[in-house]
């Protein structure tokens, strides 16, 4: 009796979803129209850096994918880190790289500062080997550094601190910018392993599964971002 | 009903909207922060029926030093009271059977608020029904560098225990030792997961961040690979047991696609 109570209550969870979701792609249509006021004039100034999370599953869909970076372009967003767990997005980097030709540079890692260009747009790809297993690294970095000083001068212990941590981190080429917006495509809310390093006051925003992606989803997504005030703590 | 289908082993929270709370109610500063205890301790009675086994919330970040003096110091006070009122054995935790943690860079407390907490945890480690980890003087980032610290500090004695024992032997242990640095300063993600502070606790189901806001502001950020984050708009004083059962819910629905992920890595 009680699991048919139980089934019932997620029926009704389902179709209350379903009835968001048929309002939530009216409103993007509405938005991409052009019809709503408020979404015509999108203030970009806060949003320096943009992480885009990928199921994997769902990331082998490159035409998509390529899609999305076009209207994330067009829109006027600059600096991209593209993510998915199991690095597909990484492996299908010549073909995206290919189809969005001059509208970028790619750079990754120690390379990122190079852009000297600030209107042309960049994209940077990582997966789940950045993340931990990067902080893992970077640790190693930090680690032989400490053991080599404290075995030749006899030095008392010394404490490492987030800004060693940080520099250690680029010197294994897993620097890297904290984006201000991460967008989930996926079917659940769930950042999936994204470099924790850098996520520290990310806004993180879940879009649903890529395949019902919606221009006017992202315009909105961005629009409520650059209303959003962050006190950091204090 | 709710047990009918998966319920979440571990939930973690950012009482976030307590100040916002108190300014809505025209209460006077700080007593959102009273308010808002009293509703995790609501939250505790919930997860405790709903046979949640760890609870986990963050109280006070690093950041929050930065606030306005007398405003951490209610809060310090607030905590030290809290924590002295835990050593007593009729205290509601006792009934629910609750390990109290704290959780952070207890350093930075100060020595009253500090050694209370130690008490408490002290007090409450023999409790086994749910274990509640407090986060205070917490951010993942400083616990990242902490665990790094631990893992380097271990290799050093390691080595410093060799050099020692060559001593009193024959020098090519010595050269063998010291020749070993190279490999041994190689740290495994492991060695680094074993000394973070949440060690030893599975890691979160949910997370939930009160007040609407979508930023997980240094919290749980190694944890929660394949955690279910959800913010609803509600702040945290009034987190009602509604909210709590919708979470839930919602978390059953993307359960079992959070189950194979995490069978996946």
């Amino acid at each position: 009796m009680l699991r048919l109570v139980w089934l019932f209550i997620h029926l009704l969870a389902k179709i209350w979803y379903f009835v968001l979701t048929t309002i939530h792609t009216l409103n993007s249509y509405l938005i991409s129209s052009g019809l709503l006021n408020k979404y015509t004039a999108l203030d970009l100034t806060k949003l320096q850096h943009l992480a885009i999370v990928i199921e994997s599953q769902e990331a082998y869909d490159i035409v998509r994918v390529i899609k999305l970076l076009c209207w994330l372009s067009d829109i006027g967003v600059k600096h991209i880190c593209l993510y998915d767990m199991d690095g597909v997005l990484k492996k299908s980097k010549k073909i995206i790289l290919e189809e969005m030709g001059s509208r970028l540079w790619h750079l990754e890692g120690d390379k990122m500062d190079l852009c000297l260009d600030p209107n042309q747009m960049t994209l940077e790809f990582i997966s789940i080997s950045d993340g931990k297993e990067g902080i893992a690294k970077a640790a190693s970095f930090l680690c032989k550094r400490y053991l080599d000083v404290s075995a030749s001068e006899e030095q008392d212990k010394t404490t490492f601190t987030e800004e060693n941590m940080g520099k250690a981190l680029e010197a294994v080429g897993l620097g890297g910018p904290q984006p201000n917006l991460l967008l989930v495509y996926g079917p659940v809310r769930c950042h999936l392993g994204f470099p924790a390093w850098r996520m520290r006051y990310t806004e993180i925003v879940h879009m649903g599964p890529l395949k019902s992606m919606k221009h006017g989803a992202i315009i909105k997504a961005i629009h409520k971002f650059a209303m959003v005030h962050q006190n950091y703590g204090t | 009903m709710l047990a009918e289908g998966p319920i979440p082993v571990h939930i973690a929270f950012i009482m976030d909207g307590n100040r916002r709370f108190a300014r809505k109610q025209n209460l006077k500063e700080g007593a959102g922060h009273k308010v808002g205890f009293f509703a995790l301790l609501a939250v505790l009675k919930y997860c405790n029926e709903l046979g949640v086994k760890f609870l986990t919330a963050y109280a006070f970040s690093i950041d929050n030093f930065k606030r306005r003096p007398e405003e951490v110091q209610y809060v310090m006070s607030l905590l030290e009271e809290k924590a002295n009122e835990i050593l007593n054995e009729e205290h509601i935790l006792y009934q629910y059977g609750v390990r109290v943690r704290f959780i952070g860079n207890l350093k930075l407390l100060n020595e009253p608020t500090r050694i209370a907490a130690e008490k408490a945890m002290e007090a409450t480690a023999k409790n086994d029904k749910i274990v509640l980890s407090i986060c205070v003087a917490y951010s993942s980032t400083d616990e990242i560098v902490h665990a790094v610290q631990e893992v380097c500090n271990d290799k050093r004695s390691n080595i410093q225990t060799l050099a020692l024992a060559a001593d009193n032997t024959t020098n090519e242990i010595y050269v063998d030792a010291r020749e070993g640095i190279d490999r041994d300063s190689t740290i495994k993600l492991a060695d680094v997961e074993r000394h973070m502070y949440l060690a030893g606790i599975p890691d979160p189901d949910i997370l939930v961040r009160t007040s609407g806001e979508t930023r997980l502001s240094n919290f749980l950020l190694w944890q929660t690979t394949h955690c279910f984050l959800h913010s609803p708009s509600v702040l945290w004083p009034s987190f009602t047991l509604w909210t709590l059962i919708w979470i839930i819910l919602d978390y059953q629905r993307a359960q079992s696609y959070l189950d194979k992920k995490k069978k996946l890595i």
